[in-house]
Formats: structure tokens, sequence, C-alpha cells
């Protein structure tokens, strides 16, 4: 906190910390404002004298029901979950073992091998999914969930290892030695005690796997075609943009709603989730 | 409660020899403590034992088993961490009951075993608590309650009271002393501290670069340090040392510097033949220095100018200039000595120590 009289205060700290707010929230405002504006509002000139971008007297529901209605945005909800959800599980349990492999146990390479999975993370998506898309093709999963659920770990258990790698690396090795004096084999001594005291990093892993899936574009554009197939990142922009017609409306409600799930998992395991990323376990 | 014996072990990692032909015996029942400064290869020794580092070469046996191939679990040991390692998502009991669960102890026996330990050590309210609910000693506390429901073959230590301030530790270590009489189970203690090493240890054994300098009961180290290492290790404030000229005239040999001249006591002079007209290194204890009175022989005397002078109620500890060298002397709390102010001081030959200038072995 800045010392000294009221103005500094101000000046230093609550006026940039409200321009910066300002920044972060207003595409969130707009998203917003545009879902439960009318149409009548929504495509009306600039220079008309009753054009108000930034607030609406007429609220409505409508692009949301038409969402609805009109379009299967919950099934696309449903894909997304359900994909996000296999996904983050089988990449968070394969994290997890080889984060804790890398970071504890003395093997041949284990340092070069930490890099390269951390490597393989930065290869682009957008390179990545031409060989992929040989290999759904090839094994027939194209346009089912499996064509996602199996290619989002290539990208989901690096982040995931890597993270752990970290996290296992800062709990104390005593912890480990001591439950194996104690009578614990290694297994044990990492299913009860390791485990348990990492419970912060691997939900942080886990959040942020489960964001990173929700969000994917790419892969599910190319591996999936039928519309009860889809995510609602494509569902939403294959949908409900034709040709060059937007319809904002509804755009703005698929994208509010869309990120309605992920809010909803941050704020729930925020706890956790902030200790993971701040603290680990001291003496 | 079993005797554990370091039979020629060594430890190498991948360019560095920690551990060197280390031979030890610890007998049952016995406290033996491991001291030296860090990097001697004390702790990879312990850890050696505790079976979380593999040995290069050599055997150690627990009772009269060979443990080499033994995963720490099999060897009926327990550890006290320097850092506690409590485990911190489990309540003090838990942590103290794992152990036990562990081994599929029933219920009422791991109830009534960590009663028990509690009783001894004083903690019994704290059951419930979580680690970081507690202070420093609290869980110093509790590791060793941990350790000691297990009614292990053998205590390590790794030093357990270095994150204790100075006081709590002082008073742990009085603990510990009451504990160790109390079960007498053979116990193998890891310290820098050569204060704790002195008051702990049925035996010492003092460590250097991976190299036992020297094995023996605390007031023998004190007494007749096997070398130049172990006598400046033990004893605080610390040994003394000057180089000397080592010279015969009247029929004795006399050791000489630019500050002193001293006559060698017979006895050791009996031992030093082959240092005639040779340089040694002689060695003298600050608490082995006073105030010369009339009744010192002349050649126990030198001249020496105050440097610095500290007041610790017991005695005064003198940082003083003898020649070219510097030394400390621990004088009577009466003496009121100034800076600067040149003082006639005696030293007591029969505590005299001198070591070979090149080996630095004692003489």
């Amino acid at each position: 906190m800045i010392e000294g009289a009221l103005w500094r205060k101000w000046v230093y700290f609550y006026v940039p910390l409200i321009l910066f707010l300002i920044f972060l929230l207003f595409p969130f405002y707009w998203m917003m404002i545009t879902t439960f504006r009318p149409d009548g509002e929504l495509y009306r000139p600039w220079n008309a004298w009753n054009y108000t971008p930034f607030w609406t007297w007429n609220p409505t529901w409508a692009h949301i029901e038409y969402l609805f209605r009109e379009t299967i945005f919950g099934t696309w909800l449903w894909n997304t979950m359900f994909i996000a959800t296999i996904s983050t599980m089988i990449s968070l349990v394969c994290g997890v073992f080889a984060g804790y492999a890398l970071s504890r146990l003395k093997f041949p390479f284990a340092g070069g091998l930490g890099t390269g999975i951390f490597v393989t993370y930065l290869v682009p998506q957008t390179l990545l999914f031409i060989p992929l898309a040989d290999i759904i093709r090839d094994y027939r999963l194209g346009d089912t969930p499996w064509a996602l659920i199996l290619t989002y770990p290539t990208f989901l258990i690096p982040f995931c290892t890597w993270l752990m790698m970290g996290y296992f690396k800062a709990i104390p090795k005593e912890l480990e030695e001591c439950a194996r004096i104690d009578g614990a084999s290694r297994w044990k001594a990492m299913i009860y005690i390791i485990l348990p005291v990492a419970v912060p990093g691997i939900l942080s892993a886990g959040i942020f796997a489960f964001t990173l899936s929700w969000n994917v574009f790419i892969y599910a554009l190319v591996f999936l075609s039928s519309p009860q197939e889809k995510t609602v990142p494509v569902g939403v922009v294959s949908e409900l943009i034709r040709g060059d017609v937007f319809f904002w409306g509804p755009l703005m409600a698929g994208a509010l709603l869309g990120s309605i799930p992920v809010a909803v998992v941050y704020s729930f395991f925020v706890e956790h989730y902030v200790s993971g990323l701040t603290g680990s376990v001291k003496g | 409660m079993a005797q554990v014996s370091i039979r020629q072990v060594n430890k190498k990692y991948d360019d560095f020899h920690a551990v060197k032909d280390v031979n030890l015996e610890i007998h049952d029942k016995e406290f033996l403590v491991l001291v030296g400064p860090s990097g001697c290869g004390k702790t990879t020794t312990l850890r050696m034992v505790a079976g979380l580092e593999s040995i290069t070469s050599g055997e150690i046996l627990i009772g009269n088993t060979v443990v080499n191939e033994l995963p720490p679990m099999d060897r009926d040991i327990a550890m006290v961490f320097q850092n506690y390692a409590l485990y911190p998502h489990m309540s003090v009991f838990d942590n103290m009951a794992f152990g036990l669960k562990m081994r599929k102890f029933d219920k009422a026996e791991i109830a009534q075993r960590v009663k028990d330990a509690a009783d001894i050590l004083g903690i019994e309210q704290l059951l419930a608590r979580k680690p970081r609910q507690l202070s420093g000693g609290q869980r110093q506390r509790v590791a060793l309650g941990r350790a000691i429901v297990r009614h292990p073959q053998v205590f390590l230590f790794d030093e357990p009271l270095s994150n204790l301030d100075a006081k709590l530790r002082v008073q742990m270590r009085v603990e510990l002393k009451k504990l160790h009489n109390r079960l007498g189970t053979t116990a193998i203690y890891v310290t820098h501290d050569q204060v704790e090493a002195m008051t702990l240890g049925d035996r010492v054994v003092v460590m250097k670069d991976g190299w036992v300098q020297q094995v023996g009961d605390p007031l023998e180290l004190y007494n007749a340090p096997a070398n130049r290492f172990v006598a400046g290790f033990i004893g605080s404030p610390a040994m003394n040392f000057a180089a000397v000229a080592v010279s015969e005239r009247d029929g004795a040999l006399w050791a000489e510097n630019s500050g002193m001249r001293i006559k060698v006591p017979a006895a050791i002079a009996a031992r030093m033949n082959s240092h005639r007209g040779r340089n040694a290194t002689l060695g003298i204890r600050p608490e082995d220095i006073h105030l010369a009175t009339p009744a010192d022989p002349s050649d126990v005397c030198f001249d020496a100018v105050v440097e610095v002078v500290e007041q610790l109620g017991s005695e005064v500890l003198l940082d003083i200039k003898v020649g070219s060298d510097t030394m400390a002397a621990a004088v009577e709390p009466t003496l009121r000595a100034k800076i600067q102010e040149q003082l006639r001081l005696a030293l007591n030959p029969a505590r005299l120590h001198f070591f070979d200038a090149e080996t630095e072995t004692a003489i």
C-alpha cells in the first residue's frame, strides 16, 4: 500500500486500479449488455438521436430464448462439459503420476524427459491438428466426442505434468522419507502423504486444464462436423454467423452462458486454487 | 533395542566421495553423536543407516542383520528430521499414529501408545490440532512422539534442534537426555553444534571431509584431541593455536615463537624427540590461561597486549596479542583489563597440546 497523503493514494493506486478494472471488465459488460438488448437497439445506426451503446432501457430475454429454441445450444453445452470433464480427468491422472515420477524418482534422463514433455506443449495446435486429423480418420473417431477427448490430452498432459512437477518439488522430501521410515512403501507414501498435501496443486492444474479444454476452438472445428456433436465455441460461431450476417444478440448470449460453467468452477475451487498458486507446505 | 555396526562404509556420488571408510560400533542403549562442520558426511552416514541413501561399499548392521538392501520401512528405526517433517494434513494424533497404522496395529493399541507418548512429552492437549497450529517446540515434541510410539530399535536424529531458538534448544536438549535415560533406545544423533554433541553424547564421533577424525567420550575429545581439527572444533571458545619452533636447551625442550618461550613438560617432551629442531603447533585452551602470579614459573609465562575485553559475568574473555599471534584467554571476572593494557599471563603446562605442523595429528 502506498503511504502518505490521500491524493497520492488516489493518483498512484485507486485511479490506475479503476482504469485497469474498466479495461478488463468492459468486454464482459459488452457481452452482457448485447445479450439483453433488443434487436431494434442493436442495429440502430450510430448517429441516430436515441443511440445508446452502453445501456438499454428495454432489456429482453429474446436472444437467450432464440439460442435454446432455434439452435441446439443445450446439446453443445452438454458436449463441451462432457468432453472437458473427461479429458481433464485423463490428463490430471497422467499429469499427477508423471509429475511425481519426474520430480521425485531418480532415473536416467529424468531432467531431459521433463523438458521434452514441456516442449511438446509448445507445439502449436494449428500445426498439430494436421497429423492428428489423419489419426482421427484412421481410427474412425471423426465426428464423435472421443476425437476431442483423446486429442485434448496432447496439450493438457504436458501442461498438468509441468505444473505438478513444480508443485511436487516444493513439498519437502523429508515428508516422504519420514513416511517411508514410518512403514509406508513408496506407493503408500504417495497416496497417504504426498497426494493429500498436493491437493491445492492438483486442483489448480484441474481448473486450468478444464478451462483450456473448454475453450479449445481449432480441434473442435476440425474434428467435428454435425451440429449435434459440436461444442459451444464452435457451435455458436458456425450456427450464428451465416455468411456475413452476425446474429450479435444470440452470439453474445451463447458466449455469456458458455462462460458461466467456467466461472462456477473457478469460484467453487477458488479457496484451494489461490492457495495452490501462492503457498505450499512449510515445516 | 539393538547395536548398530557400520563397517568400512563408503558413499560416492558421481564425482564426490562423501563418506570415506567409516567404521563405527554403536552399542546397545548408547547415545552416539556425529558432529562436524556442514558437508563432513555426518548426515549422509545417518541417512545410510536409515536406508534413505544407498551404500556404495561396506556394510551396515542393525541388531545382527545386514540392512544394506533393506528398505527403510523394514529396518525398525525411527527418524526425527530437522524440519520436523510433520504431515501437514493430519492432526497430531494421526501424525503419531501413522507409523502404527501402516504396520496394522489395532485401534486400541494405537490409541494407548499415542496416549503414552503424549504423556511423556506433555502434549496430550494438542492431539486434535494440526501441525500449523503448533509452535516450533511443540512441533519438535510431536516429531519426537511420532518416533517413540513405534518402540523402534534405533532412533536417528538429524539436527532436530537446529530450527529452535537458543533458549528452547537448551530446554529440549535436557528433555532429549531425560527421554533417552528413560527409554534407553539406541540413538544416533547428528549435529553441527559441539555443545549439543558434548552434552548429549555417551560417545561423540567427530567427522571432517568424509573421514572420521576421532571417536571418544566427550571428555576424551576435550582433553586428548587426536588432531588439530578436533582440538579446534570441540570446546567453546575454541582452542588457541600458535606455530612454534621446537628446540633443545639445558636438557629440556622449548617451544618458541615471536611472543612466547614455553618449556615443554617432560611428559610431552618424551614424545617430541623427533620434532626437535622442527616446527610444531602449540595448542592451549582459553580457560587454561590465567593471570600470572609469583607462583608460576617464568617458563610458562608470556606477555600479551589486550585487544578486546568481553565481560561474560562468570568470566572475562580477552582477545590478546601474543607476539604476532592473536589468542583468546578466559580469566577471572575480577580482572579489570583495559584495551591496549600489557598483561603478564601464564598457561597451565599440564594442559598444553602439541600438533605436528604437517600432519596436524596430536603429538
